[in-house]
């Protein structure tokens, strides 16, 4: 669940624009099916998909519910799909990261993910502030050669050995 | 996805913030909600004097036994007994 939290939240929050009441409703719901299922699917690489068909439909459930005839209609020309697709997209980019050092993850998400400011990283993390923006530069570069292909390999440690 | 620079990796980043706290959390106690509720229908069934206590008022046999009423628990509950 640590793992797939995000991206299940993603999908109802950005996907398919839950209000916050709904969305918390079906992720809860998702994860219930989910802990019922989970034991049944052998493959891994099953589940992420498998989650996110099963929280796109309780979306869809839940928007019907709510007396929407024609939910994916009534958002702005397709975008569900758009969305859906971006999120894909930041789940490559997220499964990347795990390829960084354990610093640049966290430098990395607690900017872009947790919205943090520099100061308040530096105070968690343990490093000088005006470090913050060049070691936020550095991982995002080793992040950009690895999804290019050109790094597979973990590589900046973010600037602390 | 085939062109990544920095700016799209943050934007992309961004995309995927972590669930609410307490989303989690709740989740997360879901299985054991759910083992409670088991153990609790297993006694209704086995155990008449308690599941009419059970029908009669949820709530108050819940406490009684030493269950915190968890309005999750509560509403599995209404749901597994009345099918039962």
């Amino acid at each position: 669940m640590d793992r797939f939290s995000r991206y299940v939240f993603a999908i109802c929050v950005q996907g398919f624009r839950l209000p916050e009441h709904d969305a918390e409703d079906v992720f809860q719901d998702v994860w219930a099916r989910a802990y019922e299922r989970l034991g049944q699917l052998r493959d891994d690489d099953a589940v992420r998909p498998w989650l996110a068909q099963l929280t796109r439909r309780a979306c869809l459930d839940r928007l019907r519910a709510g007396s929407r005839v024609e939910p994916v209609a009534e958002l702005e020309g397709g975008s569900e799909d758009e969305e859906l697709a971006r999120i894909e997209d930041a789940w490559f980019v997220r499964e990347l990261l795990e390829g960084l050092s354990a610093n640049c993850r966290e430098i990395l998400d607690r900017f872009f993910c947790r919205d943090q400011s520099y100061a308040t990283i530096a105070s968690e993390v343990g490093i000088p502030p005006g470090t913050i923006a060049s070691r936020i530069s550095r991982c995002l570069r080793t992040l950009r050669e690895m999804a290019e292909g050109r790094n597979d390999a973990p590589a900046a440690s973010g600037g602390r050995t | 996805m085939s062109t990544y620079d920095e700016e799209k990796l943050g934007e992309l980043l961004a995309a995927l913030p972590p669930a609410p706290e307490a989303w989690v959390r709740a989740a997360q106690d879901l299985p054991l909600l759910r083992a409670q509720a088991d153990e609790i229908v297993a006694r209704a069934e086995a155990d008449a004097a308690f599941r009419e206590r059970l029908v009669a008022n949820l709530n108050a046999a819940l406490e009684a036994e030493g269950y915190e009423p968890d309005v999750r628990l509560v509403e599995q509950l209404r749901g597994r007994l009345e099918d039962a």
